[in-house]
């Protein structure tokens, strides 16, 4: 027999959307009984890793109507509009929240809170504390999340499973990874936080915790994953590791060099404009990518490939000091290179998901009293490439408007039976103990991730052709097969980080899945997604977001329409 | 690509499924001259032993998750380069710390102790979002911002001597993050963290050893941090007779 626990409201993940969802439940009825559960003690959360900032206007030079211009121009047309309009509004009054409850925002002399320049974004309006502002702001909502006497913690429990009966959610299955019991966590809503994908590719700065779980998850319930091709290269990652280094580099003045020490953004037309190093993350990384095809790149001693170099001399010590002193850190530690000194060798690296779990402007999904937020979903704020520093605060907006819709929704819903969904929790429950130390054909967790890896890094890079996406596409499946095979060779219930692997690689296959087959399908070039058969956008055909469905004889596709009506769609260029 | 380098690995090994006591295990193993420990723990789990249990994430040197004590040291071990180490490097679980598995060790007391210094801004009435925020002077930031980059990481309770003898003691990490908040210029509630500082386990429980400052990968300099704490607690502990402090925060 499972355990059996009940609660109003179960939110799934501990980041900065899953905070920012309980404490809004929490706020807006104390009397809620509400459960937090994550994989890893909440303040682990990937979210602790953003450095660059958190955006909303702030100045009197800025305005809603261009925080939602930028922003849709960013998305090549592809954000909703409504929740464009509806996120810019909430934005300032969320990082003011966070303010109130501690987070040490970065100042001006005269007291106010400091702004700094984004990529994509017309004026300063990124918010900051240091370049550590992710982490600040996790630890913020964290702790702020204790003086909520009605938040029941998980920690360290893994999701396996939505429990779903009749297009209905009420509750979960999860794994105690300390004690290796799956438990049933029931509640009248559940919301999905549980953050990007990344570790799908080989070169990523996601964190090992990064694996699409809710994604899976929401998936196999029938749920649709939406705009799934849209994935993000971030310009500037170190080599080996992929370790981000922020792009308020450039918002603080750095510039690209090629081997020739050339500013190619200025030099050459690559469509940012005189936005130069401040142009769109997508455009940046194939300006890179093209100027290490073209023979420019700088060669490193000891590491393959090429890179450009990322020069902040200029800025001098005290300001590096003083604005980004964790890049100094990272750049010493991981690169063994002094940013003062000399210039930090970067390339393009794979980042942040544009698509996820299709909701709604209220973050709700398909399925009744099962919700969204965070990088986990697709409430189409981000559309085809999302710009630096929104999605920190999309997780603030979104997820405290799940929160308060999923409270709202309970307030209706009856608890019903029970029965079937303790029964599903069960038969979890016997798959997990399954699985665990299970013998098969010797496929080993590590070699099929490394082989998934691959084919995705092919497949799905900062460049796409329709050969390599289909290439891509019959080799997840073939892979997917192979996870069947699979043999684990650890059956200790106790903290069995091999099963987490395990359980962890079947949910980016999903993923893989789904990103692979809406790439294919979208034969033209809109922001992240570059193809080199279709080298422009093409509205007529393509103004449309991508839905991906599971089922069991493999995805099958829809479209779905784009929310327009404020901004016309025009074309993109700086 | 540079040259490999022959390492011997003596990891702490111990399932409460199957052992007793923790034992050892050996593994030789090739690593990248650049590598951190993690990497090469990583490095074993993916190619030698899966059974390996360990915690890690970001990799970067921010969550907070992966100390572990290398060659007897507390470390942080995904910043840890293999560099500062011969061809023998031993790996346990962080000291002081009950394990849960192999270099997993059991956190659920410091999470304790961490909710209850009350880390979170106490004032007597909320601020509305409509008043807009607070001002606060880059010096008013200054006064609180060190104490505030904690990941968390339990080096400074592997280290330190008060915890590994005084079970009630509240600790590095959680004493320097109240303080944190009690220098915080936003913030209301000092009398009533103070109260906890003075009580069982708090500041006067710190001997000084300033093991804690020194293995901080972070520079939080949480022993700083107390030692300012019992200043203020001494002065707030005497003007309480004079004048009553503060009023009723949440
Ligand atoms: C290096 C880096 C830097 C970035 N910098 C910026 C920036 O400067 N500005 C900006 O706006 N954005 C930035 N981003 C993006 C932004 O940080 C993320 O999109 C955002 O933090 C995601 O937050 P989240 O709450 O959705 O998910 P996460 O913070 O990833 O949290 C996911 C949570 O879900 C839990 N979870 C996952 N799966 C399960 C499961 N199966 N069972 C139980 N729990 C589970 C995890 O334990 C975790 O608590 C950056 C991203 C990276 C990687
Ligand atoms: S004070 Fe330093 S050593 Fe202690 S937990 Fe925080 S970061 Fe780690
Ligand atoms: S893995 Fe995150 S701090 Fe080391």
């Amino acid at each position: 027999m499972v355990d059996v626990s009940r609660h109003d409201v179960v939110i799934v993940g501990g980041g900065g959307a899953g905070l920012r969802a309980a404490i809004a439940a929490s706020e807006l009825d104390p009397e809620l009984s509400i459960a937090l559960v994550s994989k890893v003690y909440p303040m682990r959360s990937h979210t602790v890793s953003a450095e660059g900032g958190a955006a909303a206007i702030a100045r009197d030079d800025d305005s809603l109507e261009m925080h939602g211009y930028d922003t849709v121009k960013g998305s090549d047309f592809l954000g909703d509009q409504d929740v464009i309009q509806y996120f810019v509004e909430q934005a300032p009054k969320e990082l003011t929240r966070l303010e109130h409850w501690g987070c040490p925002w970065s100042r001006n002399e005269d007291g106010s809170v400091s702004t700094r320049a984004f990529g994509g974004m017309s004026t300063k309006r990124t918010w900051f504390a240091t370049d550590k502002v992710g982490f600040h702001m996790l630890h913020t909502l964290f702790q702020t999340s204790m003086k909520f006497g009605n938040i029941d913690r998980y920690d360290e429990h893994f999701v396996t499973k939505l429990l779903v009966d009749g297009d209905v959610c009420r509750g979960v299955a999860a794994l105690d990874i300390r004690t290796g019991e799956v438990k049933a966590i029931l509640g009248k809503a559940v919301i999905l936080t549980t953050g990007g994908g990344g570790k799908v590719w080989p070169f990523t700065t996601n964190g090992n915790i990064k694996t699409g779980d809710g994604m899976s998850l929401a998936y196999r319930e029938g749920v649709a994953l939406k705009d799934m091709e849209f994935v993000q290269y971030h310009p500037t990652g170190l080599p080996g590791t992929g370790i981000l280094i922020t792009e308020a580099t450039r918002g603080e003045g750095g510039y690209l060099l090629n081997n020739e020490g050339e500013r190619f953004l200025i030099t050459r037309d690559y469509g940012v404009g005189t936005k130069a190093e401040l142009g769109p993350r997508d455009m940046i990384s194939r300006a890179i990518t093209q100027e290490i095809a073209a023979g420019r790149g700088v060669e490193i001693p000891g590491k393959l490939g090429r890179y450009a170099h990322l020069d902040l001399r200029h800025l001098g010590e005290e300001k590096i000091m003083a604005r980004l002193p964790f890049v100094r850190e990272l750049s010493k530690a991981y690169a063994n290179v002094d940013p003062v000194h000399e210039p930090i060798p970067i390339r393009p690296v794979l980042h942040y998901m544009m698509g996820g779990v299709d909701t709604d402007i209220d973050a709700k999904t398909s399925i009744d009293g099962l919700y969204a937020a965070g990088e986990t979903a697709c409430v189409s704020l981000n559309g085809a490439n999302r710009l630096g520093s929104n999605s920190l605060t999309e997780c603030l907006v979104f997820g405290a408007r799940a929160g308060e819709h999923a409270t709202g929704y309970i307030k209706g819903a009856s608890v019903g039976e029970e029965g079937p969904f303790v029964q599903q929790a069960e038969a979890e429950a016997a798959r997990v103990d399954a699985l665990r130390g299970r013998q098969r054909g010797g496929e080993k967790v590590s070699k099929v991730r490394e082989d998934m890896n691959t084919a995705m890094e092919e497949g799905t890079g900062v460049y796409r052709e329709q050969a390599s996406m289909a290439k891509a596409v019959s080799e997840i499946a073939a892979i997917r097969q192979r996870f069947e095979q699979v043999s684990l060779d650890d059956s200790s219930k106790v903290f069995n980080t091999e099963l987490i692997a395990a359980l962890e690689l079947a949910n980016m296959l999903d993923v893989a899945e789904a990103v692979t087959c809406a790439a294919v399908l979208r034969k033209e070039s809109r922001g992240a997604h570059a193809c080199s058969d279709f080298e422009t956008r093409n509205d007529t055909e393509y103004l449309h977001h991508s839905l991906v469905f599971h089922s069991p004889d493999g995805p099958r596709s829809e479209k779905k329409d784009v929310t327009l009506g404020i901004w016309e769609p025009e074309e993109r260029k700086y | 690509m540079s040259q490999k380098l022959k390492k011997t690995f003596i990891v702490t090994r111990f399932d409460p499924d199957k052992d007793e006591v923790p034992k050892t295990q050996t593994y030789e193993i090739e690593v990248e001259p650049d590598w951190k420990i993690l990497d090469a723990l990583n490095h074993i789990k993916d190619t030698v032993d899966p059974t390996l249990s360990h915690r890690w994430s970001c990799r970067m040197a921010v969550c907070g998750s992966c100390g572990m004590t290398v060659n007897g040291e507390p470390k942080l071990t995904c910043k840890d380069p293999m560099s500062d180490y011969g061809d023998t490097i031993e790996v346990a679980p962080l000291a002081n710390f009950p394990v849960v598995r192999d270099l997993v060790v059991e956190l659920e007391g410091f999470m304790e102790r961490f909710q209850e210094v009350k880390p979170w801004i106490m004032v007597a009435k909320e601020r509305a979002v409509e008043e807009g925020t607070t001002q606060q002077s880059p010096d008013e930031l200054a006064d609180f911002k060190q104490f505030s980059m904690c990941i968390n990481c339990m080096l400074c309770y592997a280290a330190c001597p008060v915890v590994s003898n005084e079970p009630d003691f509240i600790g590095p990490a959680a004493l320097a993050l109240g303080h944190r908040y009690n220098q915080d210029s936003r913030d209301e509630g000092a009398h009533v963290r103070n109260e906890i500082f003075r009580g069982e386990g708090g500041v006067f429980s710190c001997s000084f050893a300033n093991e804690c400052s020194e293995v901080c990968p972070k520079s939080v300099n949480p022993s700083g941090a107390i030692q300012q704490a019992k200043l203020g607690n001494v002065i707030d502990w005497a003007t309480s007779f004079v004048v009553k402090r503060g009023g009723d925060v949440s």
